[in-house]
């Protein structure tokens, strides 16, 4: 194992982040916060209670989860895209260092960003809102899977992408969608048949719904079958990974 | 002398369908600076990228230091810096931290003391906190090789280390050149230009069309294939050769004014004292006469022809 190597990904993706401040915490800070404080300081009082819960809070571990998604996403996406296409990707190709070693620097970088905007932001929602975590070792185990699993995913999309345009098509038209659709602002309980059964299909309701209860023990399913389903999804990933190094797919000519 | 680099049997078709090699042999030498020397689209880059690991050959074996590049991929890109062609680099870093890594991606514990020598080496030390993107062209090409040089390799490629580079960078870089194969650092690089071979290599490898047509090295090259030639003006023209001048290799010119000996310059006797006396016995003047020697780029020219 290549420790150095890693560390040095990882050191530079970390540098890069530090760089790019404005753009890489604060805006999805600022674009997190605005939710609560239009529906949880503003008119979150006039909205009914969602299973005891109130609604501001209620939004809260969808909000995060959002950001989680679409941040690991595009941040580990672009990370290992940006050198494909300044070319400096020979300099990765040509060292001591295995692919499962690449992979780990990137996504590590990844997912370490996105879990410390998580934290930052549900520091800024207990500004706005009550908030309260009845399970802080799941929450923070939702939080750091998630944030590995999609930061996965983002490396993937990296490597297919072969243009700026796709590297954003994803978190934008398929991750956002998914998540309001997933329970971000309801409980799914709330949505008429057939609608209901409907959403059950999409994988998000399942991420929500586990990080949900790790707050408020309130749940769309079973949180075993939530916590199954991350995991599910992770191994997925790790596959298609090892699948893309071992043929060299858009990597290696 | 030991081959630290020894390629049997490469080939390389892209998935295109192009073929970009076809069989290649070579044996490169431990401490020596081998010229790659070929046309553009000839199979240098693809030949370096499959020894570095950019790129999969077809088939074949490699062997760097007595170790399969596929099978001990660790140990000999270890061994190995690449300065490629492109000038790739991370536009908003700074000299200092993109060096650095590069030493921590190659497994080294970093060494503020060796980056330091190697920025020095190719005055880049002054613009060690400066942006890469405000680099000049020469700079960022010394940059690469600072990058290359980074995990002190044994072996370095440059791929076409001149490409786009003035004359007077182009010499400071073949001084650095010599000085890594002096400091003990096997050199392959590949150009298109003739006069870089010629300067800088000990050996050279002609590839064209994906074939390593010959390899050799420059001194033997030169002398095997560096014909001299002795070119006489004549006072009056001539109609043909005299018969007791065609013991030598002459060749009367169209026009019958220009009359052209070609000579080895290795020979024990060149033939020129003997052939100026017989002309005279013939009565033939000349008012003046130059001699040249073919270079490399002559030599070439028409190894890449014959290929053809």
């Amino acid at each position: 194992m290549n420790i150095r190597a890693v560390h040095a990904i990882y050191a530079f993706e970390m540098h890069r982040w530090g760089r790019t401040l404005m753009q890489s915490i604060v805006s999805p800070v600022l674009s997190t916060s605005l939710y609560f404080v239009v529906f949880g300081a503003a008119i979150g009082s006039r909205i009914a209670q969602i299973d005891g819960v109130p609604y501001g809070a209620f939004i809260v571990p969808g909000l995060v989860m959002l950001m989680l998604l679409t941040e690991s996403t595009s941040n580990a996406a672009f990370g290992i895209y940006f050198p494909r296409f300044t070319g400096t990707i020979y300099e990765l190709l040509s060292a001591p260092i295995s692919p499962f070693e690449i992979a780990l620097g990137y996504v590590g970088a990844a997912a370490t960003k996105s879990v410390i905007l998580g934290l930052i932001i549900l520091a800024t929602a207990s500004l706005f809102v009550p908030l309260r975590i009845a399970h802080p070792f799941w929450m923070i185990g939702f939080l750091v899977l998630t944030a590995i699993t999609f930061s996965l995913f983002g490396f993937i999309i990296g490597i297919w992408a072969d243009g700026f345009e796709k590297l954003q098509i994803i978190p934008l038209l398929v991750l956002t969608p998914l998540t309001f659709l997933g329970g971000t602002f309801y409980s799914i309980n709330m949505l008429p048949q057939p609608w209901h059964t409907v959403t059950l299909f999409n994988p998000i309701v399942y991420l929500i719904s586990g990080f949900r209860w790790s707050f408020y023990e309130i749940s769309d399913v079973n949180v075993g079958v939530s916590f199954a389903m991350t995991l599910g999804f992770l191994t997925v990933c790790l596959v298609v990974i090892w699948w893309i190094f071992k043929t060299g797919y858009r990597i290696k000519a | 002398m030991k081959a630290i680099i020894s390629i049997k049997g490469v080939n390389k078709t892209y998935a295109s369908g192009h073929v970009a090699l076809k069989t290649v042999n070579l044996d490169i030498r431990e401490r020596e600076i081998f010229a790659l020397l070929g046309p553009n689209g000839a199979g240098k880059t693809t030949l370096i990228s499959i020894i570095c690991g950019i790129v999969n050959p077809s088939g074949g074996e490699i062997l760097v230091d007595g170790m399969d590049i596929a099978r001990d991929y660790r140990a000999v890109r270890a061994l190995i810096g690449l300065v490629p062609q492109e000038l790739s680099t991370d536009m908003f870093e700074t000299v200092w931290a993109t060096v650095s890594f590069s030493r921590g991606l190659f497994g080294k514990p970093s060494n503020p003391a060796y980056v330091e020598k190697v920025l020095r080496d190719l005055s880049l030390w002054d613009k060690k906190d400066s942006r890469i993107m405000t680099l000049s062209g020469g700079m960022k090409r010394r940059l690469l090789i600072a990058k290359a040089l980074a995990h002190e390799p044994r072996i370095l490629f440059l791929d076409e280390p001149t490409a786009g580079v003035d004359v007077e960078l182009r010499k400071d870089m073949w001084q650095i050149v010599r000085g890594l194969r002096d400091s003990g650092v096997t050199v392959i690089l590949t150009t298109h230009y003739i006069e870089e071979a010629e300067e800088m290599a000990d050996r050279i490898g002609v590839i064209t069309k994906g074939e390593l047509i010959l390899v050799q090295d420059k001194v033997e090259l030169m002398r095997k294939l560096g014909k001299k030639q002795l070119t006489l003006e004549l006072q009056k023209p001539l109609d043909a050769l005299p018969p007791s001048l065609s013991r030598y290799q002459l060749e009367l010119r169209p026009g019958g004014s220009t009359l052209v000996f070609t000579y080895d310059t290795q020979a024990e006797r060149t033939g020129i004292t003997a052939l100026l006396s017989d002309m005279r016995e013939a009565g033939i003047g000349f008012k003046d006469l130059a001699t040249s020697q073919s270079s490399l780029e002559d030599i070439f020219v028409d190894l890449v022809r014959q290929s053809q």
